[in-house]
């Protein structure tokens, strides 16, 4: 604003200064006045729990970690422990096993369960940055709340599912 | 004594049928304060919610929605929680004065109402010295500010309070003299009369370039002198807390806020009357119907609180020494040049009457 530096020792400026802030002045109040008038199409509230059944989470929202399944349930889990490993807190376990594969008759690290405790997740994101194969992602949920503890402690993996064919290579 | 009581008169002559000449007169005076007490403490509330609602959607909400339709019990009942709360103070504050302070303030802005004119003859008080009655109230507000920092035993209390002083003291001087600027215009300190003048085309017409001048001060100094933004180092939240009411919990709380928007509601009341006709409707379009002033008295004002509302959620926060500067070096001269051009108009008739 026009009258920070005390420029009433240049007598020629008085005025001047003046009028330069009553323009400053009115220039923020024509863009309040037009955010104000444009409230009703442009107001961010969301309204929950009335528009629940509609309200979608942006795309960087974190509200779990979860593992995608395709259609064959398979998912792209190797069973590397690299998230268990970069999780601060200890929030996921991998329990794994070395078990033969059928394809090709070797034995092979495959997960058994991949646990994930939400109720320890401090939603950091390390393990999804650490994973070579994108196996875990968020999820944009946000109801998390549950009555019991235990319903915290997930197992990401389907039961039956199995790793999908190439993502080792 | 040149004093009427209009609406005063009305409810004595009733009360004569009944009681004595001396008691309808007591009677009297006191029922017309019980009624304007509950109507501006329901007006108040309902500052408090347009404010909310002005300022949610300045900032792209909705504003409270909630509790009844349009939430518009919300401010009730925020009122009955408040009066429901206990009453809590420092240990060392001087307790008489700081139970006194809050009805300093809300005492001192409920007379102020008491002499307004809402449209023909309904008035509480038409006292011949308005504006200057006017003036003179608004100032003991301040004294209730300094007594609440002061007696609160709390240094952001104080230091509020201090800033409060500083501030009204300096901004009164502005207000005195664009309403004095004014007076120039109409020959006469009584509001009533003042109106009466505005029916040749309201002052702002008549007086054109020197009473826009003096609006446009006017509506600063009137916002510094309820200590709202952008004048509110009062209550610097980010720097002391609530200022001189950091103190204060349930209803004391409760009645500087109520004091604080009915001092809007009163600032843009009187820049009404002076400056906009008060009552009178634009263009005498309803000047055969007087009870409509009301509305036209009530929409004036309320226009100019939304834009007292509009600074508020435009400008930012000034310092003290940019407050000072901005009273001492630039309004003070400034109104001071109008009041003398304004004199030399009225002295050439340059005015525009219709």
């Amino acid at each position: 604003m026009a009258w920070i530096n005390h420029s009433i020792l240049k007598p020629m400026s008085y005025f001047g200064n003046i009028f330069r802030g009553i323009k400053t002045l009115l220039t923020g109040m024509s863009v309040t006045g037009k955010v104000f008038l444009n409230n009703n199409k442009n107001s961010i509230t969301q309204q929950y729990p009335e528009n629940r059944d509609t309200l979608k989470m942006f795309n960087r929202f974190r509200g779990e970690v979860v593992m995608p399944h395709d259609e064959n349930n398979e998912h792209r889990c190797t069973g590397c422990q690299k998230c268990e490993l970069a999780c601060p807190n200890g929030t996921i376990e991998i329990i794994w096993d070395r078990k033969v594969d059928p394809e090709t008759g070797k034995k092979k690290k495959m997960i058994d369960k991949h646990i994930y405790h939400l109720g320890m997740c401090t939603m950091c994101g390390l393990c999804i940055e650490a994973c070579p194969t994108d196996a875990i992602v968020w999820a944009q949920n946000y109801e998390n709340s549950v009555y019991d503890r235990t319903k915290f402690t997930r197992i990401l993996n389907q039961p039956g599912s199995k790793l999908k064919a190439g993502v080792e290579d | 004594m040149n004093i009427s009581l209009n609406i005063t008169k009305t409810i004595q002559e009733l009360l004569q049928g009944f009681m004595g000449e001396d008691s309808a007169y007591y009677g009297a005076m006191i029922t017309v304060a019980l009624i304007y007490l509950a109507i501006f403490a329901v007006a108040g509330l309902y500052l408090v919610l347009l404010e909310r609602k002005v300022a949610a959607w300045f900032q792209l909400r909705l504003g409270p929605n909630r509790v009844g339709f349009w939430g518009l019990f919300q401010t009730m009942a925020d009122a009955l929680k408040l009066v429901s709360k206990e009453l809590t103070g420092t240990v060392k504050a001087d307790k008489f004065l700081y139970n006194l302070a809050p009805y300093f303030v809300i005492v001192s802005s409920l007379m102020a109402l008491a002499v307004f004119p809402f449209t023909q003859g309904f008035q509480a008080f038409d006292i011949n010295i308005g504006i200057f009655f006017l003036i003179a109230i608004s100032s003991i507000g301040v004294i209730g500010i300094l007594l609440g920092g002061w007696s609160s035993n709390n240094k952001f209390a104080l230091i509020g309070a201090m800033r409060s002083g500083v501030q009204t003291i300096s901004y009164e001087l502005s207000v005195g003299l664009s309403l004095i600027t004014m007076v120039l215009l109409t020959g006469t300190l009584q509001l009533s009369e003042i109106i009466e003048v505005q029916k040749n085309g309201w002052l702002i017409v008549q007086g054109h370039i020197p009473a826009i001048i003096a609006f446009c001060i006017y509506m600063i100094a009137g916002t510094a002198e309820t200590n709202r933004a952008p004048f509110d180092m009062v209550e610097a939240e980010s720097e002391l807390g609530a200022g001189f009411h950091t103190e204060y919990s349930g209803m004391k709380f409760a009645y500087f806020f109520l004091a604080e928007f009915i001092n809007m509601f009163i600032i843009a009341a009187i820049g009404t009357t002076i400056f906009f006709g008060g009552w009178l409707s634009p263009f005498g379009v309803t000047e055969s119907l007087p009870w409509l002033g009301v509305f036209w008295f009530l929409a004036k004002t309320l226009i100019l609180v939304f834009l007292m509302m509009w600074f508020r959620w435009t400008f930012p926060r000034l310092r003290v020494d940019q407050l000072l500067t901005l009273e001492w070096k630039y309004l003070l001269p400034l109104n001071l040049l109008n009041i003398v051009l304004m004199a030399i108009m009225v002295w050439l008739g340059l005015t525009i009457q219709f």
